[in-house]
């Protein structure tokens, strides 16, 4: 399909002076903001750092950074900046000690977020009229509910197929024939795979486009989903934190994920000096929201590495500085099936199982189209029964608590004692055999 | 009550376990009386009955391995046909579950692993089972 280059908002559009000076009022505008929070407000009064001190995009250099454990110590709602009464929405992220961190959003909040998130999926070749199905999770997951309001602003129709049941998302794809498919990367090839064992004809899809985010994915894999399922795909990228997906997204020329700079500011720093890295370098990913109300974001670190690219111009016309896929973490978080996931929430489950923290690693690997997620536990003499049954039961519990700490299913592997290797300093408790991105 | 120590050691379903073991309980001179094996896709537990059950323990321990003590009864059961189901139906009317059964190869001696072990040796005893001891099982067959 030839897919058509359309933009929705002039302000993809804006010289560098144009959007500079956005980003400049709208930052001094927030840094005013905040100033309600006592969060931010002990911060900027420490450091003597005020509204009237933000003369150019660079000055938020001066400002400090926010941390998912700053998020943490405010929780549940620390870091409002409105009255209760004034939220609209909540959503969260996969807690990483079984609580979830919550964001909060305005009406206000809301009709930016699903103007920012019918930018990229116009850019993307969405139109109205078409039909779209998402396969996301629905519930406290940005990707859903973000998806699902941005279909909604185009003026496509959404059937709300939310994950999983792979089978009854066939019936929909070929009973209600959708053009625009949204899921996660590894979704898409599942559905692949299942695909291919049902023999299902592609003839009988009517997709074109599909747009795939929420997990660290590569070139290869795109080459083939396009392939396989004759496709284009679209990568897109956000973050609850910060809003959830809107942040940036491809255009059909795939040169990169165009940033919606009028609403933030992205930074680009080397994660050991929290220095700036030059466009084209890997670094971490800091980022500014410029014109949210219910929980404003100032420099929230990411951990997420990609680079910014600004050297050429994409021939679609926006003029947005665009960033690279996600390449890796700064720590050590894991994204398995779209789940945002802590080796400590693993460390912490094992030690509510027993007084003891067993030695174990993470193994992840991908034998089909799915993360398979393993934890290897050493056995240890607190927890051996001479009995299968409790054994077993054993196994059970693990697997539930690990479940309940981290959200998703990993198989346990006992696994006899001193048998997993032990490292001097840090231990490295995680082997990924996933493919990566060369 | 006679009861009989068992070792039950935890392995993990890789090839060349069960030879160390025996390797070792052999090179110190500890003889396997019986053993059995349970498993499933992932792990086992190797279960073991020898004369010494707590300087095996130790010396296996040493090796590396887990290893745990039980106390099992050792019955003799006559090689006739419902004696077996005589057994499982004391132990039944009881309200006794056994977790385990295995046996002594041709000597009808037949070890239960059950979860109210005094109870199910008043039974058997009291219905004119043999619960052999220790010394018992280990001296008559040498």
């Amino acid at each position: 399909m030839k897919l058509e280059n359309k933009i929705w908002d002039k302000a993809e559009c804006l010289s560098r002076d144009e959007i500079e000076n956005i980003q400049v009022q709208r930052l001094r505008a927030t840094v005013k903001q905040v100033m309600n929070v006592p969060f931010y407000a002990k911060k900027f009064k420490e450091i003597g750092i005020g509204p009237e001190d933000i003369k150019s995009v660079a000055d938020v250099r001066h400002l400090p950074f926010t941390t998912k454990t700053d998020m943490r110590n405010n929780y549940p709602l620390g870091l409002l900046a409105v009255p209760k009464e004034k939220v609209l929405r909540f959503h969260g992220s996969s807690g990483t000690t079984g609580k979830p961190t919550f964001v909060a959003y305005t009406k206000n909040d809301l009709e930016m977020w699903s103007d920012l998130v019918a930018r990229f999926l116009y850019a993307g070749g969405a139109r109205p009229g078409n039909t779209a199905q998402i396969s996301f999770g629905y519930g406290l997951f940005t990707g859903g509910f973000g998806l699902h309001y941005g279909l909604e602003k185009i003026g496509s129709s959404i059937i709300p197929a939310a994950s999983g049941n792979t089978r009854r998302q066939f019936t929909l794809l070929q009973d209600l024939q959708p053009e625009l498919l949204v899921c996660t990367p590894t979704y898409a090839l599942r559905l692949i795979e299942y695909m291919e064992e049902e023999k299902i004809p592609r003839e009988s899809l009517n997709l074109k486009v599909a747009f795939l985010g929420s997990e660290p994915w590569t070139e290869d894999m795109r080459l083939y989903i396009e392939d396989k399922l004759q496709v284009n795909t679209c990568n897109n990228y956000g973050l609850s934190e910060v809003l959830g997906p809107g942040i940036s997204g491809e255009c059909v020329y795939h040169t990169g994920m165009h940033i919606q700079e009028d609403y933030f500011l992205v930074e680009c720093l080397d994660p050991e000096t929290l220095e700036p890295v030059p466009d084209g370098q890997l670094g971490e990913l800091v980022i500014t929201a410029l014109n949210k109300e219910a929980m404003p974001m100032i420099r929230y670190r990411t951990r997420d590495l990609a680079y910014l690219i600004s050297d050429t111009d994409c021939p679609c016309g926006r003029t947005t500085k665009r960033m690279s896929r996600i390449k890796g973490r700064s720590d050590d978080m894991l994204i398995i099936r779209g789940v945002n996931v802590f080796p400590s929430q693993v460390e912490e489950a094992l030690l509510q199982c027993k007084d003891v923290t067993p030695n174990f690693l993470i193994v992840l690997d991908r034998p089909g189209s799915l993360d398979r997620s393993v934890v290897k536990v050493e056995m240890a003499p607190a927890f051996f029964s001479d009995k299968m049954s409790e054994m077993q039961m054993l196994k059970n519990r693990l697997e539930e608590t690990i479940r309940s700490y981290t959200g998703i299913h990993f198989e346990v592997d006992l696994v006899q004692p001193q048998s997993i290797e032990r490292f001097t300093g840090k231990a490295a408790r995680v082997i990924d055999n996933r493919p990566k991105e060369k | 009550m006679e009861t009989v120590k068992q070792l039950s050691l935890f392995l993990e379903n890789k090839p060349g376990h069960v030879y160390s073991i025996c390797k070792a309980l052999g090179d110190a001179g500890i003889n396997i009386y019986t053993l059995t094996l349970a498993d499933t896709a992932q792990f086992g537990i190797l279960r073991l009955i020898v004369e010494d059950a707590e300087s095996s323990k130790a010396l296996l321990e040493k090796e590396g391995f887990i290893v745990n003590i039980a106390d099992v009864l050792a019955v003799r059961i006559d090689n006739q046909p419902g004696r077996l189901a005589q057994v499982a139906e004391i132990l039944n009317k009881e309200g006794i579950n056994v977790e385990y059964v295995y046996a002594f190869a041709n000597r009808h001696i037949f070890l239960y692993r059950v979860d109210n072990t005094e109870k199910a040796y008043q039974k058997l005893i009291s219905n004119g089972f043999c619960v052999l001891s220790s010394h018992e099982l280990f001296n008559t067959n040498k």
